[in-house]
Formats: C-alpha cells, sequence, structure tokens
C-alpha cells in the first residue's frame, strides 16, 4: 500500500476517554438451590476507585464477591475485569487477591512466607520477592516480623499481613470481605484511616463488602446498597445517604425518622402532606413528580436534618409539635428522643454544649427542618 | 503414670494418690503379661538353641548376627518393601476418601466413616479367605478381567507379592482413612481458597497448604498402616505363600516349625525396633507440627 493512500493521522487525546472501568459486572444471576442469593446485579468499578458493596447478612453481597474471585461462577450474566470475561477462568489466573474475613493466613509460614507466597507461585526470581516482600511489609508498618508466624501476632498485625499478602501481588483489583469486621472497636478506627491511605497511596481498586455503613461511608469512593440479591443504590457515600432511592436505603444507612401520610393538594409551588398515625398539622412537602392527591406516602428526614426548639418557629417551612421522651448524652452530642405521635418517636442530635439552650425529658419541642430535605417515599 | 492424678481437679495435691491403688489392677496386668514375658524374650534372644530345639542359657550374640545372612536379609527387605508399598497405596487411596468424607455435609460423615469401619465387624481371617477365592486361578477377579477382555489367560494373582498388597491395603485402609480423616476435617477451608486465590494451582494447593497442615495426620495414618503390616502374618500366610514370606511368618516359622526360638525372639526384637523407630518418627513430626501451629 502505498503512503499516499494511507487515510490522514486522527490526533487521539487519551485523556479524553473515560476512566476505564477495571470491573464490569453485567446482569450477574446466582442461586443457590430454590434461593435467588444475586438477582441481575450489574455495576463497574473505576481504577483507583475504592468500591464498597453494603447490606445487611444475607443479601448477597458475598456471593458478589466470590463470584469476582472465582470461587463461584454465576449462573447468568458476564463479569469483566480489565476488559477479560472471566466466566470459567480458576481464581489462580485471575488479577484478583482477597483479604479474608478470617485472613486465612498460613499458620505453618512465616509472615514473610505468607506474604511471598503469591509472588512464589507466579514464579517471580527470589531477588524479587525478597524485595517486593520488604517494600509491602514496610507500607503495613510490619517491617522487623517477617520471621514471625502467624499465631504469634495480634489481630491487627494479622490483617495486616492479610493485606501485605494481597497487594504486594499488584493485582487489577484487591477484594476486601469485611476486613476489619474481626477487630475491636478502637483498632477498626484506626485501621480504616490506615486502609484508605495504603489505598489512595498503592493506587489499589478495591471492592469491599461490609455490613457497617458508618465504615463503608468513611472508606468508600462509592457504595453500592444490596439487599435480598438486589443492587438498589450505586453512587458516592453522600449520595446515597443524602437521596437514598427508597425507604430500605433509607433505613440502611442511617437513622430514618419517618412519618407515614398522604398526598394532599398544592399549596404555592409545593404540596401539603397529611400525617395518618399522628395527630399533626398538614405539612408543607417538596416534590419534583406530580403525584396524585390522597396517594399514601412516607416523608423521611436525618436527625442532623432536624432543628429543634422551644417556642414555635417563625417559619413557613414544615414544623412538627412533640415531647422530650428521652435525652441520651454520647459523649461530643447529645441525642434527643422526641415523641410525634402515638407511635412516633423521632430521633435528632445536639452538639453537646454548655453554652446551647438545654432540654430535657418531658419539655414540648418544635421540630423544623428546611423544606427540600424532607424525602418522600411512595409504595 | 501418676499424671491422671494431677489433671483431676478434685484431687488436687498430695492427697490425689489416694486413688492410687485402683490402677494396681492394671499394672499388675502389664507387669507380669506384657513386661515380664517381654524381657524373658529379650533375654532368649540372647541365648542359643539346644540340639532337640530347647533353650541353653549361654549369652551369645549370635542369633542378631546370623539375621545378616542374605537368607534373612531378604526377608526383612521384603517384608519392609510390602509394608512400605502398603503404606504409599493406602496414602493414595485413602486421602481423597477421607477428604471427600471430611467435606462432605456434616450429617453424611458419621455414615460415611461407619462404612469406612464396616469391614472389621467380620473375623479379618474370614475376609482373607474371601480373597483367596477371588484371587484364585477360576475367581471373580480372573473371570471379570477375562470378560473385559483386558487378559486372555488367568493371572497368577493367588500366592504372589502382589496378592500380599492386595490383602494388606484392604485390611489396613481404613487405619489409614481415620486419621487423615481428622486431619482434614481440623483443615480451614478458607486456607485452601486462600492459596488457590494466590495463583497456586490445585497441585501446588494440595502440596504447598494441605499437606503440611495435615501432616499430623499424614505421618499417624503411615505409621499406624506400617506397623500392622510389616508384623502381618496371616495375609502374607495365605495369600503369599512360600515366595513371600515376611518377618511374622519367619518368626512362626522359627518358633513352631524349626523350634529356634532363640532366633525368633532375636527376628521379634528386630521387628520392635522398626516399629519403634516409626513411632518415634511420629511423635518427634507430631511435637514439631503443634510447636508450628501453636507458634511457639
Amino acid at each position: 500500500m502505498a503512503t499516499s493512500s494511507t487515510p490522514p493521522f486522527i490526533a487521539f487525546d487519551q485523556s479524553l476517554l473515560p476512566t476505564p472501568s477495571t470491573i464490569d459486572v453485567r446482569g450477574i444471576v446466582r442461586r443457590h438451590g430454590a434461593v435467588l442469593a444475586v438477582d441481575q446485579v450489574s455495576f463497574q468499578v473505576r481504577r483507583g476507585e475504592f468500591f464498597s458493596i453494603l447490606g445487611p447478612s444475607g443479601a448477597g453481597k458475598t456471593s458478589v464477591l466470590r463470584m469476582l474471585a472465582g470461587f463461584e461462577d454465576p449462573d447468568e450474566g458476564d463479569l469483566l475485569i480489565d476488559g477479560q470475561s472471566m466466566l470459567g477462568v480458576p481464581p489462580n489466573r485471575r488479577p484478583v487477591n482477597l483479604v479474608f474475613q478470617s485472613y486465612a493466613l498460613f499458620p505453618h509460614l512465616t509472615v514473610f512466607e505468607n506474604v511471598a507466597f503469591g509472588l512464589k507461585m507466579r514464579r517471580v526470581a527470589s531477588a524479587l520477592i525478597e524485595a517486593q516482600v520488604r517494600q509491602a511489609l514496610t507500607m503495613v508498618k510490619l517491617f522487623g516480623k517477617e520471621a514471625r508466624r502467624p499465631a504469634q501476632l495480634s489481630g491487627g498485625e494479622q490483617q495486616r499481613v492479610a493485606l501485605a499478602r494481597a497487594l504486594v501481588n499488584k493485582p487489577a483489583v484487591v477484594l476486601l470481605d469485611e476486613p476489619l469486621a474481626a477487630l475491636d472497636q478502637q483498632l477498626r478506627q484506626a485501621m480504616q484511616v490506615e486502609l484508605k491511605s495504603i489505598q489512595q497511596q498503592a493506587g489499589l481498586t478495591c471492592v469491599c463488602v461490609t455490613h457497617h455503613q458508618e465504615e463503608a461511608m468513611m472508606m468508600s469512593d462509592r457504595i453500592a446498597v444490596m439487599h435480598q440479591g438486589r443492587m438498589w443504590q450505586v453512587g458516592s457515600p453522600r449520595e446515597v445517604y443524602e437521596r437514598p432511592c427508597n425507604l430500605f436505603v433509607s433505613r440502611f444507612l442511617g437513622v430514618s425518622n419517618e412519618l407515614p401520610g398522604r398526598m394532599g393538594g398544592p399549596i404555592g409551588e409545593d404540596r401539603l402532606f397529611q400525617p395518618i398515625d399522628a395527630d399533626q398539622p398538614p405539612l408543607t412537602v417538596r416534590t419534583l413528580t406530580s403525584e396524585q392527591a390522597g396517594r399514601p406516602a412516607t416523608l423521611s428526614l436525618r436527625p442532623e436534618q432536624l432543628r429543634m426548639a422551644r417556642e414555635r418557629p417563625m417559619t413557613s417551612g414544615p414544623v412538627l409539635s412533640g415531647r422530650i421522651e428521652k435525652v441520651l448524652f454520647a459523649g461530643s452530642d447529645t441525642k434527643y428522643l422526641v415523641r410525634v405521635g402515638p407511635e412516633r418517636v423521632w430521633e435528632t442530635r445536639m452538639t453537646s454544649d454548655a453554652s446551647l439552650p438545654s432540654f430535657t425529658a418531658g419539655d414540648p419541642v418544635f421540630l423544623h427542618w428546611s423544606l427540600p430535605d424532607g424525602r418522600l417515599f411512595f409504595e | 503414670m501418676p499424671d491422671h492424678d494431677r489433671a483431676s481437679p478434685h484431687a488436687p495435691g498430695r492427697s490425689s494418690c489416694r486413688s492410687c491403688w485402683l490402677a494396681a489392677p492394671g499394672l499388675l496386668w502389664m507387669g507380669l503379661l506384657f513386661l515380664a514375658p517381654l524381657g524373658l524374650v529379650f533375654a532368649i534372644s540372647f541365648a542359643s538353641r539346644g540340639t532337640y530345639g530347647g533353650i541353653v542359657w549361654e549369652f551369645t550374640a549370635a542369633n542378631y548376627l546370623d539375621l545378616l545372612h542374605p537368607l534373612y536379609g531378604k526377608i526383612l527387605g521384603q517384608s519392609l518393601w510390602y509394608a512400605s508399598l502398603t503404606t504409599a497405596i493406602c496414602f493414595v487411596l485413602g486421602f481423597p476418601l477421607a477428604y471427600v468424607i471430611a467435606r462432605s455435609p456434616a450429617r453424611w460423615q458419621p455414615v460415611l466413616l461407619l462404612l469406612v469401619m464396616l469391614p472389621f465387624w467380620t473375623n479379618f481371617l474370614v475376609r482373607t479367605y474371601a480373597w483367596m477365592i477371588l484371587l484364585r486361578q477360576d475367581g471373580l477377579a480372573n473371570r471379570f478381567l477375562m470378560g473385559l477382555g483386558v487378559v486372555d489367560a488367568p493371572l497368577e494373582l493367588l500366592y504372589t507379592p502382589t496378592a500380599v498388597v492386595i490383602g494388606l491395603v484392604y485390611g489396613y485402609l481404613p487405619f489409614m482413612v481415620l486419621p487423615l480423616y481428622v486431619a482434614v476435617e481440623r483443615l480451614d477451608p478458607l486456607l485452601v481458597e486462600a492459596a488457590w486465590d494466590l495463583y497456586a494451582s490445585r497441585w501446588s494447593v494440595f502440596t504447598r497448604v494441605v499437606v503440611p497442615l495435615t501432616m499430623p495426620g499424614i505421618v499417624g495414618g503411615c505409621v499406624l498402616v506400617f506397623i500392622p503390616s510389616i508384623g502381618a502374618f496371616i495375609t502374607p500366610d495365605l495369600l503369599g505363600g512360600a515366595r513371600s514370606m515376611m518377618i511374622g511368618n519367619l518368626i512362626q516359622h522359627e518358633y513352631l516349625v524349626v523350634r529356634d526360638w532363640p532366633l525368633g525372639s532375636a527376628v521379634s526384637f528386630v521387628l520392635m525396633a522398626i516399629v519403634m523407630a516409626a513411632v518415634v518418627l511420629y511423635y518427634r513430626h507430631a511435637g514439631r507440627t503443634a510447636e508450628t501451629l501453636e507458634g511457639r
């Protein structure tokens, strides 16, 4: 072919491409007998992202993780890692490494041998193994404990070995199964920060399964909420917390103060909402959709969106009246449980600041919030 | 012996030995009927044979030196070879069996273990006779092989070393399966998954994780098969014929046929030494593995 007939070269700016997805899960289904453990789940994980799958136990999140690792295969759907379908590829041929909840460290091997295991299996030169294992151990702050056996380490140290054993292989994705669940509260909080900083420092792509919503929110770039085999919502921690797609997500991610009622007529740009089981006057609500009057709905608010006052506030926004039932001092915060209806107690929080007006149990109070904060969920 | 008193929480300190006399009948039994005869056999092994088969009490090491004779050496070597081969075959057959049992649903495990133990409910001699019927010229084994067209003429199976090893494997396989089952049952399945996840092939998972972590069971099973195999006497006698003599047969031969009690005693002690070596090996290994796993 003559040079003159080659089509003109078109300059292509790589940076214009969207960040490539490391993981692309497409409609996977997994049955355990008659039970649908994973039901049509799809999601993508970007390179360098910390992605958490959050849900109560039995939600199917561990099944998703095991399918990514290769211990289980989906009954339907496809699963791609770096553009390659992983169907039928055994765990030892997948570019992923799993950090087990119980760590699953080899008890007959030293810390060094545990961390070196993956490299050895891939027949990396021993000089290289030496250097990389030391680097990984330094990263997790275990340098100098190479010769110990897992049984000689504390729980936190074992956790670090498990992490080092995975990240030393520089996998495309590190899979974390409830990584901090076995640690006590204080260590857990310290490790959350550390795990996140290791992830960012090493540029790891992580998929983490957890039932701990606070942990997921603190560590993740994005969260996927799973329940009964389905993935209900995927988004940034703030998105899923502040704009949950349904009542389950709302309740699972934090305290959801709820009030069931019916849609009323328009009031200016907004709508009226008539609570049913509480003896309260209609409230103003804002909705983007034009719902029929009379349609049942549930109003939900986060504790920190509520403000509490002794006097009825001079506002045109929504106000609920109630009576303080309990005051729970929790250190930096104080929780107030406010009865707003015969069957309904709402929770709100205030900073435990001595200079602020203090409330005691039995006080009649008014709860109010800014109109856009109130979220409506329809059946 | 007195260790069990210390372990008892109800009888601490000195008062504990009040119940020591309960051990007396057992101790007496063992001392009288085991230790004393053993000492006697040991003494006889250094005596010499009288002209008509009696014992002449003259100290000599000749019996042990006689065992260096190629004929005895051959029997000894043959026994070691049959016992080792039996142990190896039992391991190869027994490991997958133990693994499957240990990884089967919990409610099935007792049933499967019972099935492994079932042959013990029948007399060993009867079962060995059954093998004679199976392995003889017009036996089931030959008819089966000829029916399949694998062989044209019946194979000579009975009265061969092959028959001896078949009989030994058949007899002692359960002794391999049981300790292996216990070891595999204790092995955390997550460790297998972890190795697999860390790029180990199935073979590497087996050699680098499963074998080291089930080593106490492997050594235990091997010792339990090796010891009765090397001392076997009914199996080689009935299935092996004269060509496949083992130590057990030699001892019987010396005592009852040749009536050379001193030589028979010497052979017995050589056999005991081999067995002891196997046991020591076992305890050494079991102890070391326990230390490793407990991180001492």
